[in-house]
């Protein structure tokens, strides 16, 4: 026994167990998602957030710990930001023709997301530095960080609503979109990425490449206008 | 893969020291994504290069916010407190900004003689 507990004192200082558990969490959430049909409702990043806070929860593991492991997943987001260029570049005819009608989804996108945030965050009760960190909360994490940060939000409550705003997006967006009766995956795409940044992008790669790759036009394009309009917005508010 | 691997490492890292060097604010891998195009606009070739290994990243790119995911349920006290408020926040403003980026985004496209699929309109 004291053998079992020594090796979990040994594996738990190491980042190979929570990389490895990261892993087979998602694993495990992507098997659960084509069992299910592809269907929406059963989000893999949710089922995989589920598993592993159960598993941390169970074993008293902070989450700094976790993260010890899990950052070696974590730091790719970057180079995957870099590599959104490749069907950005693949589908360079299609944008063309789309952009226009990119720049009018973009402004209106955008705007929506934070003013309605704000009116019904207001709606509810919320004042001051937590109605701040609604904000951002469709720009992509590292700016949507340093945004709210600069308008007097909270960045690490910013960093929940920018994953909750991604999952809720993720979820709701195909079932929104055929009710809506959109056929165009340039559109579905592009507007997915400007609600619901990367893992609405994530989301769009799943239904079609054609989405995906507006999707991170639209995520990179909102990262940029959320970074322009959040502080003038904030002013015009308080 | 190991040259589609520099070249995409090389541009977070140019992406990031430019962002740094002058203030930029944007997320340095943004910027490393527009040097990336800027690349392959330049040198069409790279394409073949980085292809095959920036796709199987892209295919599962849900799987790299799933830390980001865990750290929210960390939050889960700040998120209690305001909980019912922020969460309506959250889920009215994602569903609003969706349908209305989607919608502007037909409009206009129909405005131009663009069909339902974004071809000509027959």
């Amino acid at each position: 026994m004291s053998d079992l507990t020594d090796l979990w004192i040994y594996l738990s200082a190491g980042p190979l167990l929570w990389l490895t558990a990261t892993v087979l969490a998602y694993a495990i959430g992507d098997a659960a998602f084509r069992a299910a049909g592809r269907s929406p409702w059963v989000n893999p990043v949710l089922v995989a957030v589920a598993l592993l806070s159960a598993t941390l929860w169970s074993t008293g593991t902070p989450y700094q710990t976790y993260f010890g492991g899990a950052q070696f997943v974590h730091f790719l987001l970057g180079p995957a930001t870099v590599a959104l260029a490749l069907p950005l570049w693949a589908n360079r005819g299609l944008l063309r023709s789309a952009a226009l009608p990119m720049v009018a989804a973009l402004l209106v996108g955008s705007l929506v997301a934070m003013l309605s945030a704000v009116a019904v965050g207001w709606a509810f009760g919320l004042r001051g530095a937590v109605l701040l960190s609604l904000v951002p909360k469709s720009a992509t994490s590292p700016v949507a960080l340093g945004v709210s940060e600069v308008i007097g939000g909270l960045p690490t409550l910013t960093a929940a609503l920018v994953i909750l705003t991604g999952i809720i997006g993720a979820v709701v967006v195909t079932p929104l979109y055929n009710a809506l009766g959109i056929t165009d995956w340039r559109a579905r795409g592009f507007a997915t990425g400007v609600a619901a940044h990367g893992i609405g992008t994530a989301r769009a790669f799943q239904v079609h490449e054609t989405a995906g790759a507006f999707a991170g036009i639209g995520m990179g394009l909102n990262a940029l206008l959320t970074a322009l309009l959040a502080p003038l917005i904030a002013r015009w508010l308080f | 893969m190991i040259w589609a691997l520099v070249l995409l490492l090389g541009c977070q890292l140019a992406g990031e020291s430019v962002a740094r060097l002058f203030a930029i604010p944007l997320p340095g891998p943004v910027l490393g994504m527009a040097l990336m195009l800027l690349l392959l606009v330049v040198r069409p070739r790279i394409y073949e290069v980085v292809a095959p290994t920036g796709q199987t990243i892209l295919a599962n790119l849900s799987l790299l916010f799933v830390p980001a995911g865990v750290g929210v349920v960390a939050h889960l006290d700040t998120l209690g407190r305001y909980g019912i408020g922020l969460l309506a926040a959250l889920v009215v403003s994602t569903v609003l900004a969706l349908a209305a980026g989607v919608l502007t985004f037909r409009l206009v496209a129909r405005a131009m003689g663009q069909g339902p699929d974004g071809g000509r309109a027959p």
